[in-house]
């Protein structure tokens, strides 16, 4: 029955990639979208059936055969869901559903082939993410977790005759292939250390040990070196740097690995070995910490962003550092809370972004926008829900889970997190409603609000155009005016208004099942999922007592409702009436301004630190013969470098047969020589 | 009686000719000999440690071993043709074609 | 007395199989197509048959052929990589007009030296197994008699392989003057009598013979033939090479270090953990710039190599078997992926830059699709064979406390994976002209060993237990 699950996308990419280009559209489309819709129907029969049992044996595991067997090491293939993977499967299989059904028109103009290419891609995507959060172990899941990178670059690259989408696509391969190495190695430490790669086994092993409070011993090396791999999964610092070029990807494909599947992995792999992670205090430290800084970070950039899609990747970025802050507050709940409300909203606010580009003929640059409030009502009505809910506007899905996050971060006494979060919120806000107020508000293209044109770099100069891929230059000039008249413009297709409407009422409701105490609800959600973060057979805790922390929740929930309607009215008294300000506070403030635009220059460090003196060797003819696309993609600091040394350990290889003798030569006499001196 | 460590010596210095005939000279069929002078090094030693052992082993191990380096010869000089018939020359140097 | 020959059977088989096409050949008439290399598959399937017929029963023959399972699992890797090749061979020979006797009868020679060399039990035997199916090989790297490049790497191949063989008989012949024998079973136990472990013949003796066989694996610093060599020949005859000749020499070579030498362990292991390291290192870092796809394989090849030697290290129960298995999964992938690239050349183009297959997937989906197959699991990725290989290796490495290797092989698995997956982007996402010149058709009987080297790959993949089982069992009954 579990895998069924994932099973159903994998029969849906077989079809289309074997049969696709035989097949017309509407097959293919409808064959991908149909699978997806099954899987979520097998996934709500499942947690319903898990509904039923009493907590304390939410479990359904399904032993599909034994993988591999060495000696008294078994490890079977095991499909387990508990209420963790249950919310989980829900998100990926649903969200992941309306995603396909929304592709189905907003890739209607490829060729036939290219939309069956796209579906496999899209089904096998999701697939690898359901086993991501299926497996009941570290190697099932790491089956997923590279499937999911694997199908991430192609999605990326999946427009790959524009240089900027393929060199993405590179990017997010090179860094998530950092992550991985840690994730590995932090893999095999945990089976070195406790024999097995159960995630209940682990947890019950981790549970008998004391807590690593104030070393740093094996448990917290080994968690930690986990939580490098989920930065680079999650896009945290400083592994972060791949998930803004994602968006060069079909819009769709955004909305998929930004709301449903990919960077949630992360957050999910950390709250699937909670007892894991909270027995090793300093990492947990490190993960809120991390977690903190690029919520911060990622906001300040999204402020100054111009292209709709890119403040969009940005706040998710934001918004999965709040995730990791609960989660290294020990508010694992709060923080899978949000990554579930987040799942609506981003999946909503990309797929709107979606439409309003598929309005305008591929128009990205909120600055050529404007008032298409009028022409587009179902994308701005829903888009408006998706920028309030994320907002955390009180009684929308984003205020129930960013206000246990910030809550649950004051409780535990971390102060300045809790200011960090807060202001972040704030930040959000204001990010949000400048991108909705320059798109939907206001009268036609906007005269560059935001732009002092003369004062800030244009970091193009800095760097060759051929080592620079475009995406290291920030679109800060608008590219051309809008060509098609307001009055031309369609709104959402069917099938895209529906998911649209859909994630909108998702995204204003979602957030009930998880309301608080404080507010007169029972938190259902918390209840729920508390069975996953704590160790199997292990004596619960009583439930901790809301009551006496009744007023303090409140309170708590009062300022984070001021701060978001704070945000918004900032916003709107800068970019809706008084634009002018708007420009004016960015020319004041130049290099700040810049500084964000720029997003404080981290490609352009790794340009310097590392396109540069390859490109200096490539002049003096060290990449003789060698593939220069490769230079150009692997921007990312430790591809290069590879490229580099490996051009350079090649040369050794001079084709002189004498010179191979010498090599083995050299290898008797050392052997030798070790032999009979050490 | 010549004392093993003789037979021994010799030997090591002929192998070492012949790994040193392989790096200085500058002819094919030459290198080819080196190598086989090699091979009757270890030959040399063989026939050595069977004399010292006693038996015949030593000895009929050699003449595998000389068989071996006769079909390897034979292998051996048709490269070099099929080598001198596309470029001409019998300079091991001048062959890099294939390289990094 | 017919009892003492059952341990050659497959063997035989093969050897008969190789002197009919070579016989058929000689007396066929001017212009006659014979089908030889189905003769071929005949005698190797015959092989195959008897393999399994004395499976557990640890005949020996004249005391230095040993047919234990050790030796057979191997055989049958060696017998599956020979009739594979010949699969793929088929529409090849025809396209470059080699002829077509030789090279059959040359493939089933290089076989049989493979299976002696996998079998034997006697140094001696170790090198002349070790002639025969080189002297075969080096005739089979250089037998596209027009073309300049194979006769470089044939020329190259030979010579260093000569030189270093000598070397590796030297050691023979040390091992021989000190213990009195070139059997296995008695040079094991006179070491195992020998406390001291720093006479320095001895350690002359076991650094020899280490340089031969490192040679032969390609280990790093005795790699440099390898790119060469496997760039130069016809592409399926360096997917045999780069499978068969590493499969047997690793066979051989830990057979005699994990038993005549065992007691020699602390002396070798360092010196074994250097070359893996070394190997998988420069392998994957070099592959990494490479342009030619044949020569990214040999380099990717040489990685491999380095992993294998994991396991030699760690020579743990685990990673004894590690070895079995990863030999079959290396085995199996490479020599696919080598098909592919032969399948899309050409007379007049090799057709293996990389650029040449930009867009394969609109020219020839299947084979992109094997292709892709083949790249992931080179690259180690699940749920193909390479994944639990490598899995298994490295619990192998960590398990024997070696955790310096475990965390530099996943360092290189993980890069490695970068050139592997460049194939893959080429082939569904750049456009090209993509081998143009290459005939749309495949060749049934080529795909047909694809399809089945695929299905053995992901076999391996998703349900491995059987095979691990058979591989433990295997290295249970020697080591």
């Amino acid at each position: 029955m579990l895998a069924l699950i994932p099973l159903f996308p994998l029969l849906g990419f077989l079809t289309n990639a074997s049969l696709g280009r035989r097949l017309p559209k509407t097959v293919s489309g409808a064959v991908a979208s149909a699978v997806m819709v099954a899987s979520f129907a097998v996934s709500v029969m499942t947690v319903l059936d898990l509904a039923g049992s009493p907590p304390d044996a939410r479990a359904i595991e399904q032993v599909v055969y034994t993988w591999i067997a060495s000696g008294d090491f078994v490890l079977d293939v095991t499909l387990r869901v508990d209420p963790l993977a249950a919310v989980m499967i829900l998100i990926v299989s649903g969200i992941g559903a309306l995603i396909h059904i929304y592709s189905t028109a907003y890739m209607q103009e490829e060729p036939d082939g290219e939309y069956a290419r796209y579906f496999s891609y899209l089904n096998l995507f999701a697939a690898f993410m359901l086993v991501l959060v299926l497996g009941a172990n570290f190697l099932v899941l790491f089956v997923g977790w590279e499937g999911v990178g694997l199908c991430s670059y192609l999605l990326i690259g999946f427009w790959f005759k524009k240089k900027s989408a393929a060199d993405a696509g590179k990017k997010a391969f090179v860094v998530n292939r950092i992550g991985d190495y840690a994730f590995i190695l932090g893999v095999l430490f945990l089976f070195v250390q406790f024999g097995t790669l159960d995630f209940q086994r682990l947890a019950g092993m981790a549970a008998a040990l004391p807590p690593e409070e104030g070393v740093f011993g094996a448990l917290s090396l080994a968690t930690l070196l986990l939580f490098v791999g989920a930065t680079g999964k999650s896009a945290q610092i400083p592994l972060y740097v791949w998930l803004p070029d994602a968006m060069e990807g079909p819009t769709p494909v955004s909305a998929l690995i930004h709301a449903a599947t990919m960077v949630t992995a992360g957050v999910y792999m950390i709250g699937r070995n909670a007892v894991l992670f909270s027995h090793a205090p300093e990492t947990m430290t490190i993960v809120a910490v991390v977690g903190a800084l690029t919520a911060l970070m990622a906001a300040t950039i999204g402020l100054v962003q111009n292209d709709i899609k890119r403040v969009l990747a940005y706040s998710t970025v934001s918004q999965l550092g709040l995730m990791f802050l609960a989660m290294g507050v020990g508010a694992f709940g709060a923080g899978i809370f949000h990554l579930y409300t987040h799942a609506f909203f981003k999946a909503l606010l990309f797929l709107g972004s979606g439409a309003v580009i598929h309005a305008l003929h591929g128009e990205q640059d909120i600055r050529n926008m404007g008032g298409l409030k009028r022409d587009l009502p179902v994308t701005y009505w829903t888009f408006l829900v998706g920028a309030l809910a994320i907002a955390g506007v009180p009684l929308l899905s984003g205020f129930f889970s960013k206000d246990e996050i910030l809550y649950e971060t004051f409780r535990e006494g971390h102060t300045v997190l809790w200011l960090v979060a807060a202001v972040t919120s704030l930040l959000t806000a204001t990010y949000m409603f400048r991108l909705v107020f320059l798109t939907f508000h206001g009268e036609g293209p906007n005269p560059a609000p935001s732009h002092p044109a003369p004062s800030h770099p244009a970091p193009s100069h800095l760097a060759p155009s051929h080592l620079a891929p475009s995406h290291l230059a920030p679109s800060d000039a608008p590219s051309h005016p809008r060509t098609v008249a307001p009055s031309h413009l369609h709104d959402a297709p069917p099938a895209m208004a529906l998911v649209l409407v859909v994630l909108a009422v998702g995204s204003a409701v979602a957030g009930y099942i998880g309301m608080p105490h404080g507010l007169g609800g029972d938190n259902q959600l918390a209840a729920w999922l508390a069975p996953s973060f704590e160790p199997p057979a292990g004596a619960r805790p009583a439930e901790a007592e809301a009551g006496p922390e009744g007023a303090l929740e409140l309170t708590l929930m009062g300022v984070s409702s001021a701060i978001a309607v704070g945000g918004i009215l900032l916003a709107s008294y800068f970019w809706l009436r008084r634009r002018e300000l708007g420009a004016a506070l960015a020319r004041r403030y130049a290099g700040v301004y810049a500084l964000l635009l720029n997003k404080y220059y981290v490609d352009e460090v790794y340009d310097a630190a590392v396109v540069h003196p390859i490109q200096r060797g490539s002049e003096r003819g060290l990449w003789r013969g060698f593939d220069v696309s490769v230079v150009d993609g692997a921007v990312n600091g430790v591809g290069a470098i590879v490229a580099e040394g490996s051009a350079i350990l090649r040369r050794l290889q001079t084709g002189s047969v004498r010179a191979y003798a010498s090599s083995v030569l050299i290898g008797v006499v050392v052997i030798l020589g070790y032999y009979l001196w050490r | 009686m010549i004392p093993l460590g003789h037979y021994l010596f010799v030997s090591a210095v002929l192998f070492a000719i012949g790994t040193a005939g392989v790096f200085l000279r500058r002819n094919l069929i030459t290198i080819l000999l080196s190598i086989e002078i090699m091979l009757n090094a270890v030959n040399l030693t063989f026939v050595a440690f069977g004399r010292q052992l006693g038996g015949f082993d030593g000895q009929i191990i050699v003449f595998f071993v000389m068989t071996v380096a006769a079909a390897e010869a034979a292998v051996g000089l048709a490269i070099v043709i099929a080598l001198y018939r596309h470029r001409e020359s019998l300079n091991p140097d001048a062959f890099t074609a294939l390289k990094w | 007395m017919m009892e003492s020959f059952t341990a050659v059977v497959p063997m035989l088989c093969v050897t008969v199989a190789a002197l009919a096409v070579m016989g058929a050949e000689a007396f066929r008439a001017r212009g006659e197509n014979l089908p030889v290399g189905g003769l071929g598959i005949v005698g190797l399937v015959g092989a195959a048959a008897a393999s399994v017929l004395l499976w557990d029963r640890n005949a020996v023959s004249f005391g230095v052929i040993k047919a234990d399972n050790f030796g057979l699992f191997v055989t049958m890797v060696l017998l599956l990589v020979g009739v594979l090749t010949i699969m793929l061979s088929a529409p090849v020979v025809g396209r470059d007009g080699l002829p077509k006797g030789d090279y059959y009868a040359l493939v089933l020679f290089s076989i049989v030296g493979m299976i002696m060399m996998a079998t034997a039990n006697d140094l001696l035997v170790v090198f002349i197994a070790l002639e025969i199916l080189s002297i075969a090989v080096y005739v089979l790297t250089g037998i596209r008699r027009d073309d300049p490049q194979a006769a470089e790497a044939a020329f190259k191949y030979f010579l260093l392989g000569a030189f270093s063989s000598a070397f590796f008989l030297y050691g023979i012949a040390f091992t021989y003057g000190l213990s009195g024998s070139t059997r296995l079973d008695r040079v094991g136990a006179y070491l195992a009598a020998q406390s001291l472990s720093d006479d320095p013949l001895i350690l002359i003796a076991l650094g020899l013979l280490l340089v031969g066989f490192a040679f032969k694996i390609s280990a790093v610093p005795f790699h440099m033939w390898t790119p060469d060599a496997y760039e130069g020949a016809p592409a399926i005859v360096t997917g045999f090479m780069s499978t068969g000749v590493k499969a047997a020499a690793f066979a051989a070579f830990a057979r005699v270090f994990l038993s005549a030498f065992e007691p020699f362990s602390g002396d070798w292991a360092p010196v074994v953990w250097l070359l893996a390291a070394a190997t998988m290192v420069l392998g994957t870092f070099v592959g990494v710039a490479q342009s030619n796809l044949k020569r990214m394989l040999a380099y990717s090849s040489i990685a491999h190599g380095g992993y294998l030697l994991v396991g030699l290290v760690a020579a743990n129960e685990v990673g004894k078997a590690a070895i079995l298995f990863y030999l079959l999964a290396y085995a199996v992938t490479n020599l696919a992926a080598f098909g592919v690239i032969a399948l899309l050349g050409a007379r007049e183009a090799a057709n293996d830059e990389l650029r040449d297959y930009a867009g394969l997937w609109h020219t020839r989906p299947a084979l992109a699709a094997l292709m892709t197959v083949c790249m992931l699991s080179l690259g180690g990725l699940p749920p193909t064979a390479g994944f639990i290989g490598k899995w298994y290796i490295f619990s192998a490495a960590v398990g024997a406390g070696y955790y310096g290797l475990a965390i530099i092989g996943v360092l290189t698995s993980v890069v490695s994976v970068f050139f592997y997956l460049r194939v893959v982007v080429m082939m569904y996402m750049a456009d090209g002209p993509a081998a143009t010149s290459a005939p749309v058709e495949t060749p049934r009987v080529a795909l047909a060993a694809l399809a089945a080297a695929v299905a053995v790959i992901f076999y391996l993949g998703v349900l491995p237990a059987r095979i691990l089982d058979l591989a433990v069992a295997s290295v249970a009954t020697i080591f």
